[in-house]
């Protein structure tokens, strides 16, 4: 088995999904099956390969460093599913 | 043409030319357009938002005056997935509920440059993840040449609503195939532009390294008109190339003699559909005919773009879609007790079945101890994927292949099995991890009268090539004149 | 038993750009919240980060200073973790490329110069701020996507102190090369602390603990000692430590560990796609190195060598870059670079601390410092004179000159004068003039002080002394 259920768990509290034991269940088998079909990839040899990230030969790209506008406060806050005097309001955090 | 006809069937370049010739006004074609939709959307579902008083309204808005931009009064629907300032842009996700971007997105903005009128968004996959139109919180889309059958996808309600006549043209984006599959199951034309070519500066991501937007429309001219309107550098996107744009719309009128067309062998293997294979071999004989000369060749690692494509592709959307937390927008959902809480059980109601496992299934490929074996492999594999058509592209200008195995299937039938479902997208995930540009033209019909696709590839920064050998074949050919009968 | 104490250090500095580091948004200080944000630092869904070049060249200016190897090609990584002051869910960091490696900063501990290795500097983004309520946590985003370097030493230092000392090295580079605001308590310089115990004896490194939430220099040295203790004790009473973050209490201070649970980290690093990788080419490293100043420890030596200060005065001048420059300007208008040491070392540096100013705030010009160590030279004022005058010059802004010219603050050098003085402090101070007689010679002080208060300090000291022990020496 290329994953298991501990896994995906483990998984998919890294992704913040809760996830119910019905789904867990299902994306095991689901996500298996598709690593086992990824698996053919082991029969290429890619030692002396460099890795794309980048598909275009692209680099240094910048800007100056000049201030622009920045957005209205009334639009940086109106998506909020909840605020307060124009911040973002969530639960407490436990300070780290 | 006599002014009864439906304006809602033409062509971009059609209308362009009845509104400089004064013959009608925008609002007579947006009208075309409500009625269309007012009578049909309810069987295809292709829309996700749309509100035809504003639509109205921006039409009514146009500036008159004598530069009107060159697309100056023709409608547009958008991929829901691209950001509208201040409209609804939700991915067809019900973790976007209610989100209205404080921003356009830079193709967005060209468009409303020179005159376009935005109609609305349409339905996708939700966060364009599926190749259906199955996954978007909104119920899928159907094919307007079945109705019990998907669209492609996952820009299936561009794809259905240019074929279903709803759309005189629309953006779709492209990460996998999500332009060029539902072009080719819904017989409209689909071009995914060259990475870099076209602005994703508001295209909400799913693979950075893989998205681009591009045009869906009824016609090759249109597509050229549409791609011609979008591209170009945008300093707000790094991995927008300087590299100046082409006059499309003239460049396709050249002929296409002495072109050479590679046609890779693995793209007819097992699987593939006789009909398929049938439509495509004489789509290449027509191609033939016009001067082209046709060559067999290989491109040896397609076997395994698609294991490259759903490690590259879910790893980068694991990182994308994290931000989908409930802290600034979007659903956040209710009753809960603390931070972690939250995070969790947002995205726990807010992501649909296959957003989950994408989710996971990238996070699982990036996480400590799989990195080398998963990601870091899939990007070194991407590498020879690359090199492929660089090799193909010394000797040929274009390559020809199916745009989809098959055509499209029933509704239902592939959902409840993600990896056959990813096998839909075998032919056109090559030229996202290649990065160059690909797009699908109409070819032919099954005997169920469904529409197939034929893929041009090209090399990368080529547009001019595969728009051209797409015009040339298709003013020899009769199949984008059909429409559905709905 | 014998332990020793290893020390490692992370700091993180905001550089000071006019924007952010991937968007156009200002950086200033103290701006109503939410007022400098845009969907780039927002993080808004389809925004694309755009890489500021100011924000490179800062950070390769302070890798540069550091003697760090600069990477001739450097890339962005994501780093993901989730949190509500990081909007996109991952930070734009530096994973495997990092802008610069192996550095050096030399601190002096004592008379002895210490090396202590730069192990990386990395270019980031900084996060928002979380305000804490009763039962809601509050986010404001303006500090998000604030340009932040990471610069992370080796353990190599050995003592709270040598951290203390670490710190304010770094800090005087930092400013010499006018990156960073540098200012702990408004957040633009941060640092965090690992530390660690072993006995002497021991090759292997003891079990770390991670320091956090110090607001100043003196708070990192406090916690370190505090967390010294805390860990010796445990060791001695054979107990283990445990690897784990503990927040530095201000106002207890001490080390307490973190409430919330920590979980294991997996960050999920992988290339940043929506970012071009930057190759540097020689020209823009030749560019910065130019905009690089002399260094306080070069520009130290320099002025022993041509000054012939003493390391120590030498080591203090430079320290302060605004300091050093000052000093300069003053040598080159007056003769003896020791007495301007002095003075700043001294009543000027006093000054500056009573009051919380800096040189630069000082209403003191170079010239009129100069001016004024003349006047003492050439006797036209004393010595403590000078000392007063100097304040009124700090205050007015005047020049001292034309101070002692208006207040008639000259030395009195004129004979009749001073013989006046002389003689009648003598007769009204019959004790001190006998237990002079009697072989006391600090009664001599004593009628001095006598005659400079009759004078209001404007005597001449020399002639003074001259004068008393040339009148009492027949009675002796």
């Amino acid at each position: 088995m290329a994953i298991n259920r501990d896994t995906v768990k483990y998984t998919a509290n890294l992704a913040r999904i809760e996830l119910s034991d019905k789904e867990l269940e299902h994306f095991t088998g689901q996500l298996d099956r598709i690593l086992a079909y990824v698996d053919k990839l082991n029969t290429l040899n890619v030692t002396n390969l460099k890795p794309t990230s980048h598909v275009l030969d692209m680099k240094n790209v910048y800007r100056e460093d000049s201030v622009r506008k920045s957005l209205p406060v009334a639009d940086v806050i109106k998506n909020a599913p909840n605020k307060e005097n124009n911040l973002f309001k969530v639960p407490k955090i436990i300070e780290t | 043409m006599t002014m009864n006809m439906k304006l809602n069937t033409l062509t971009a370049h059609e209308l362009i030319d009845l509104l400089s010739k004064g013959d009608i006004s925008p609002i007579d074609i947006c009208n075309d357009i409500i009625n269309r939709i007012e009578k049909q959307e309810k069987s295809l579902n292709a829309l996700a938002h749309f509100d035809k008083e504003k639509a109205l309204e921006r039409c009514k808005n146009l500036k008159e005056g004598v530069n009107k931009g060159k697309l100056w009064g023709i409608p547009i629907f958008i991929k829901d997935n691209i950001s509208v300032k201040d409209e609804l842009t939700t991915c067809s996700s019900k973790i976007l509920k209610g989100f209205k971007p404080p921003y356009n997105a830079t193709a967005i903005e060209k468009l409303m440059d020179i005159g376009a009128v935005l109609m609305g968004k349409t339905n996708m996959d939700e966060f364009a993840f599926g190749s259906s139109t199955e996954t978007s919180c909104y119920g899928p889309t159907r094919n307007p040449w079945d109705l019990e059958r998907i669209p492609g996808g996952s820009s299936g309600g561009s794809a259905a609503a240019v074929s279903a006549d709803e759309a005189i043209f629309a953006l779709g984006s492209d990460t996998g195939g999500s332009i060029r599959q539902p072009a080719s199951l819904c017989g409209v034309v689909g071009l995914k532009p060259t990475y870099g070519r076209v602005s994703r500066y508001g295209l909400i991501a799913f693979a950075s390294s893989l998205d681009q937007i591009g045009p869906i429309t009824k016609d090759v001219e249109d597509a050229a008109i549409l791609l011609k309107a979008i591209s170009g550098h945008d300093e707000m996107d790094s991995t927008s190339a300087d590299i100046p744009v082409s006059d499309y719309s003239s460049n396709i009128k050249k002929g296409i003699k002495g072109l050479k067309i590679g046609i890779p062998k693995e793209y007819f293997i097992e699987g593939v559909d006789k009909e398929v294979k049938d439509s495509i071999k004489l789509a290449i004989g027509e191609l033939e005919k016009l001067g082209a000369v046709c060559e067999d060749t290989c491109l040896p690692h397609t076997e395994y773009a698609v294991s490259v494509y759903y490690l590259v592709a879910t790893a980068e959307a694991s990182s994308n879609l994290a931000r989908f937390d409930g802290v600034q927008y979007g659903l956040r959902a209710e009753n809960i007790t603390s931070m972690m809480d939250m995070y969790k059980k947002t995205r726990k109601e807010g992501f649909g079945d296959e957003a989950k496992r994408r989710i996971i299934l990238g996070t699982f490929a990036l996480s400590s101890g799989y990195y080398d074996a998963y990601y870091s492999k899939a990007l070194k594999v991407r590498t020879l994927i690359k090199m492929d058509f660089d090799k193909a592209f010394e000797k040929f200008d274009a390559i020809v292949t199916p745009t989809s195995p098959t055509a499209s299937f029933k509704i239902g039938e592939k959902i409840s099995d993600p990896l056959t479902m990813y096998l839909s997208d075998i032919f056109t995930i090559s030229a996202n991890l290649a990065g160059i540009p690909g797009m699908s033209i109409p070819c032919g019909f099954t005997k169920a009268n469904l529409p197939i696709g034929l893929q041009i590839l090209g090399k990368p920064f080529d547009e001019d090539t595969i728009l051209r050998i797409a015009y040339n074949y298709e003013q020899s050919t009769e199949w984008h004149k059909k429409k559905p009968k709905l | 038993m014998d332990y020793e104490i290893v020390i490692g250090l992370e700091v993180h500095l905001q550089l000071n750009t006019k924007s952010k580091v991937f968007c156009g948004c200002s950086t200033n200080f103290g701006s109503a919240p939410n007022t400098q944000v845009c969907p780039v630092c927002l993080g808004f869904p389809g925004s694309l980060p755009v890489l500021n070049r100011r924000a490179l060249e800062l950070g390769a200016k302070v890798s540069i200073a550091l003697n760090c190897q600069i990477a001739e090609k450097i890339r962005f990584d994501r780093k993901n973790y989730f949190y509500p002051d990081l909007p996109k869910d991952y930070q734009i960091s530096q994973f495997d490329q990092p802008l610069a490696q192996h550095g050096i900063l030399t601190i002096i501990t004592g008379e002895a110069e210490k090396n202590i290795r730069i192990r990386r500097v990395h270019l980031e983004e900084d996060t928002g701020k979380l305000f804490h309520q009763k039962d809601s946590s509050l986010i404001d985003f303006n500090r998000c996507g604030i340009p932040l370097l990471e610069i992370v030493s080796e353990p190599d230092m050995n003592s709270p102190e040598e951290a203390y000392l670490y710190l304010t090295a770094l800090k005087s580079i930092l400013e010499y090369i006018d990156v960073s605001d540098c200012n702990m308590e408004e957040g633009s310089l941060r640092c965090d602390a690992n530390i660690s115990l072993r006995k002497k004896a021991d090759k292997e490194l003891g079990t770390k603990t991670e320091i956090k939430n110090m607001n100043s220099f003196k708070g990192v040295k406090a916690a370190l000692e505090y967390e010294t203790k805390r860990q010796m004790d445990l060791l001695e009473d054979g107990k283990r430590i445990a690897q784990e973050t503990r927040l530095y209490n201000t106002e207890k201070g001490v080390t307490e560990p973190m409430r919330s649970k920590e979980e294991a980290h997996d960050y999920r690093y992988f290339p940043e796609p929506d970012l071009a990788p930057f190759n540097f080419e020689k020209s823009f490293l030749k560019a910065i190195e130019r905009d690089i100043p002399e260094l306080p420890e070069p520009k130290k030596n320099r002025f022993i060598k041509d000054y012939l200060l003493s390391g120590y005065d030498a080591g203090i001048i430079v320290s302060d870059k605004n300091t050093a420059d000052y000093f300069e300007k003053c040598a080159s208008l007056y003769s003896n670079p020791k007495t301007i040491a002095n003075w700043l070392i001294g009543d000027i540096s006093a000054y500056m601390k009573d009051n919380n100013v800096s040189i630069k705030d000082l209403n003191l010009k170079e010239s009129y410092l100069s001016g004024m160590l003349k006047m003492i030279d050439n006797g036209v004022i004393t010595g403590k004179i000078a000392k007063t005058l100097l304040i009124e010059a700090i205050q007015t802004g005047k020049d001292p000159e034309k101070l002692v010219k208006e207040n008639g603050l000259e030395q009195i050098s004129d004979v009749k004068l001073l013989e006046a003085a002389t003689s009648q402090v003598i007769a009204e101070n019959p004790k001190s003039t006998e237990d002079f007689k009697n072989g006391k010679d600090n009664a001599i002080m004593f009628l001095m002080g006598k005659v400079m208060q009759k004078t209001k300090g404007r005597a001449n000291p020399n002639k003074v002394n001259e004068m008393l022990r040339e009148k009492l020496k027949g009675a002796r």
